[in-house]
C-alpha cells in the first residue's frame, strides 16, 4: 500500500485525492471482511467449545438429569431437537439460524434466546455506553491536569495504574453501596428500577477503573504531543500552555482513546457481569451468569457470540473513527 | 476494571521525566521514587507470602472457629477487623484466605504462561503459515473479552477452586502469548541472533542460548503483573459464585456473603477487598517497577 501511494504522490493533486480515498476504500473492504470472518470463528469456537460440555442435552430439554423419561420421549426429544443428526449438520443449522438471527430456545427459561437476549440487550448497553461516556470525560480531565510532567504527576500515574489494575468492580461497588447509599442514603443500593439515580452508581463502578487505565494512556500521548514539533511552533506563535493543551494537545490524548474504544466495550460488557450482579440489575452479564450456573448451553451460546459480535463490531467502528481522526494513520 | 483483556502496554515514567533530571544519576529527587516504587510493594508482598506460608503465626484464631456470642462484634481490639455473622473473626479469615488466593494466582498465571509459551514460540519461530494460523487463532480467542472467556471454560468444566484456576489462566493466555509471539520475533531479527546463524549455529543452540535467555527478563513482568491480575478475576469469579464456596476462608466469596450485611457490618465488605487490593496493586506495582528497571539498563 506504501508503494502505491508513492506512485501516486507524482500525479496532480486531484488524482492523489481520488486515489487516497480508493484506498480507505480498500481498507474498510478488507477490515469488514476480516471482522465477519473473526465472527465466524467465534460462532464456530463457541459451539464445537458448548459440545465439551458433558451431560446429554436431552436431560438438559426433559428437565435436569434427574428426569424420569422414557426412552421412547427422549428420542422423540433428541429428534425434535435435531440432536439425533450428525454435528456437521448440527452446526450448518445453527449456522444458518445464526445469521436469520434465531438462536435456539433456552433450556431453563422455555423462550427463544433471541428474545431473552433482546430484552436484557438495552439495559446492558445503556450501562456500558455511559460508563465509557464517564470515563472518557473523567480519563480526558485526569490527562490534562496530570500532564504537566515531574513527581506529582508521576505519583498519579501510579496511583491510575493501581486503580485500574488491582481495584476490584465488586468491591468498589460495594463500597460506592456503603457511602452512597447505606451511610448517606443519597443513591439506591439496587438498580432494578427505571430511571437515573438507580444508574450512577453502577455506571461510576464500571468507569472509575476504566478512567484510570485511558487517563494513563491519554496522558501519555499528551505528553509526546506537548514536546512535539507542532507545539515549539505554537510556543514561538506565543500561545500559552494552557490554549496549547486544550487547543492541540488535547486532541492528541484523545486519539489514543478512541482506539482503544472496541477493546473498553469489551471490558465494560465483561466488567457488567459482575456489576450487574452488584446492583441487581438485569442485563446480559446477568443473564449470562445465571445461565452459567445451571448450564443453560444455548443461552451461553447465544451471550457468547453476541458479545463477541458487539466487541468486533466496535473494535471495527474505533478503528476507522481512528484513521478518520488520525490523518497520519490514513497515509500509511 | 481494565483486567481482563490484554491491554497495551504503558511505560510513561521516561516521558514523566525532564531530561535534563535523567542526566544526572547522582541527583536525589529522582531516585526514593523509583525506589520506594518497588520496595513499598516488595514489602507488603512479603508480609503476605508469610501470611500465606504461616497463617497461625499470625491470626488470632483459626479460619472457622466460631463464637455465636461475639457475632457482628465491630473492628476493635479484640477483633481486629471484626466479626462475622456466625462470631468468626475476619482478620484470621483474611489472613487463612491469602494463602489460596495467592496460590490461585500464581497457579493460574502459570498454566497462562505455560500455554502462551507453547502458542508465542510457536508463532515466533514457525513458518509464516503457522504464524498466521496462531495469530488468527489469537484474534478469536480476544473477541471473549474478560470474564468471557473463563465463563465459556467453567460453562464446560463446573465451577469449582480448580477450574477457576484453569479457566483464569487459560482466559489470560492468549494476551501473554501475543507478547511473547512479539518478543520472540523481535530477537530473531536482531543482529546478534543473524551473527549465530551467519556462523552456523543449529536452530536449538539459537534458542536456548539467546532466545531463552533473552525472553525470560521480559516474561518474568509479565508473570509478575499476571499474578495481580489473575487474584482479580478468581476473586471476581468466587464473588459470582463459581469458585470457592463458603465457608472456606477465601476473600472474593467471604465478600460474596458480607454484602449481605452491608447496612450492619461494613467491615465483612470492606476487609476482605482490602487484601484483594492490596495483593493486587503490590504485584502490579512490582511488575511494572521491575520492566522500568529493565529498561533503564
Amino acid at each position: 500500500m506504501s508503494l502505491e501511494i508513492k506512485e501516486v504522490q507524482q500525479l496532480s493533486p486531484g488524482a492523489e485525492q481520488h486515489a487516497k480515498r480508493k484506498t480507505f476504500l480498500k481498507v474498510i473492504g478488507s477490515r469488514v471482511l476480516g471482522a465477519a470472518g473473526v465472527l465466524l470463528a467465534v460462532a464456530t469456537l463457541a459451539f464445537f467449545a458448548m459440545r465439551l460440555v458433558p451431560g446429554d442435552p436431552v436431560d438438559a430439554l426433559l428437565g435436569g438429569p434427574g428426569n424420569n423419561a422414557t426412552e421412547e420421549v427422549r428420542n422423540t426429544t433428541r429428534e425434535l431437537a435435531g440432536l439425533d443428526k450428525p454435528l456437521l449438520v448440527q452446526y450448518g443449522t445453527y449456522l444458518g439460524k445464526l445469521v436469520t438471527g434465531d438462536l435456539g430456545d433456552s433450556y431453563q427459561l422455555r423462550e427463544p434466546v433471541a428474545q431473552v437476549l433482546a430484552d436484557q440487550l438495552g439495559n446492558t448497553l445503556l450501562l456500558a455506553v455511559l460508563a465509557l461516556a464517564t470515563a472518557w470525560v473523567l480519563a480526558l480531565g485526569l490527562a490534562l491536569w496530570a500532564s504537566r510532567g515531574g513527581r506529582i504527576a508521576a505519583v498519579v500515574g501510579n496511583l491510575l495504574e493501581v486503580i485500574s489494575a488491582a481495584v476490584p468492580h465488586f468491591w468498589l461497588g460495594s463500597l460506592l453501596i456503603l457511602v452512597f447509599s447505606v451511610n448517606l442514603q443519597l443513591l439506591p443500593a439496587t438498580s432494578g428500577a427505571p430511571g437515573i439515580d438507580s444508574l450512577i452508581l453502577p455506571v461510576l463502578t464500571l468507569a472509575i477503573p476504566l478512567a484510570g487505565f485511558l487517563g494513563q494512556v491519554m496522558r501519555e500521548s499528551m505528553l509526546i504531543a506537548m514536546t512535539s514539533p507542532f507545539a515549539i511552533s505554537a510556543r514561538a506563535r506565543g500561545e500559552s500552555e494552557i490554549q496549547l493543551s486544550l487547543r492541540h494537545a488535547l486532541r492528541h490524548a484523545a486519539l489514543p482513546g478512541i482506539g482503544l474504544s472496541g477493546w473498553a466495550m469489551g471490558s465494560l460488557i465483561s466488567g457488567a457481569v459482575v456489576v450487574e450482579t452488584v446492583f441487581a440489575r438485569p442485563g446480559i452479564g446477568r443473564t449470562l451468569l445465571q445461565s452459567v450456573l445451571v448450564r443453560d448451553v444455548p443461552v451461553v451460546l447465544g451471550c457468547v457470540v453476541l458479545v463477541a459480535a458487539i466487541y468486533i463490531i466496535v473494535t471495527l467502528l474505533s478503528d476507522l473513527a481512528e484513521r478518520l481522526a488520525d490523518p497520519r494513520l490514513r497515509a500509511q | 476494571m481494565t483486567q481482563g483483556i490484554e491491554a497495551p502496554e504503558i511505560e510513561t515514567r521516561h516521558l514523566a521525566a525532564e531530561p535534563t533530571r535523567r542526566d544526572t544519576p547522582g541527583s536525589s529527587r529522582r531516585l526514593p521514587t523509583l525506589g520506594l516504587g518497588i520496595v513499598l510493594p516488595f514489602i507488603v508482598l512479603i508480609g503476605l507470602v508469610i501470611a500465606a506460608v504461616l497463617p497461625s503465626w499470625i491470626a488470632t484464631t483459626g479460619a472457622l472457629d466460631m463464637d455465636p456470642a461475639q457475632a457482628f462484634a465491630a473492628p476493635g481490639a479484640a477483633h481486629w477487623f471484626g466479626t462475622d455473622e456466625s462470631g468468626r473473626d475476619v482478620f484470621s479469615r483474611v489472613i487463612f484466605g491469602t494463602r489460596s488466593s495467592l496460590l490461585i494466582g500464581v497457579l493460574a498465571t502459570l498454566i497462562g504462561l505455560g500455554v502462551a509459551l507453547v502458542l508465542g514460540a510457536l508463532a515466533g519461530l514457525g513458518t509464516k503459515a503457522v504464524d498466521f494460523g496462531v495469530s488468527r487463532f489469537l484474534e478469536v480467542l480476544f473477541a471473549f473479552p474478560g470474564l468471557l472467556l473463563a465463563l465459556l471454560v467453567i460453562t464446560i468444566l463446573g465451577p469449582g477452586v480448580v477450574t477457576t484456576t484453569i479457566a483464569v489462566g487459560l482466559s489470560a493466555a492468549p494476551g501473554y502469548a501475543r507478547m511473547i509471539r512479539s518478543q520472540v520475533l523481535s530477537i530473531r531479527r536482531s543482529g546478534y541472533v543473524e551473527a549465530a546463524i551467519v556462523q552456523g549455529k543449529s536452530g536449538g543452540y539459537i534458542i536456548v542460548r539467546h532466545i531463552l535467555p533473552n525472553v525470560a527478563a521480559p516474561l518474568f513482568v509479565l508473570a509478575t503483573l499476571g499474578v495481580g491480575q489473575a487474584i482479580v478475576w478468581a476473586s471476581s469469579l468466587s464473588f459470582l459464585g463459581l469458585g470457592a464456596t463458603p465457608p472456606d476462608p477465601e476473600w472474593g466469596s467471604m465478600l460474596s456473603q458480607g454484602r449481605l450485611y452491608i447496612g450492619n457490618a461494613w467491615w465483612l465488605t470492606f476487609f476482605p477487598g482490602l487484601f484483594i487490593v492490596l495483593s493486587a496493586a503490590s504485584t502490579t506495582l512490582l511488575g511494572h517497577g521491575i520492566q522500568r528497571k529493565l529498561k533503564d539498563r
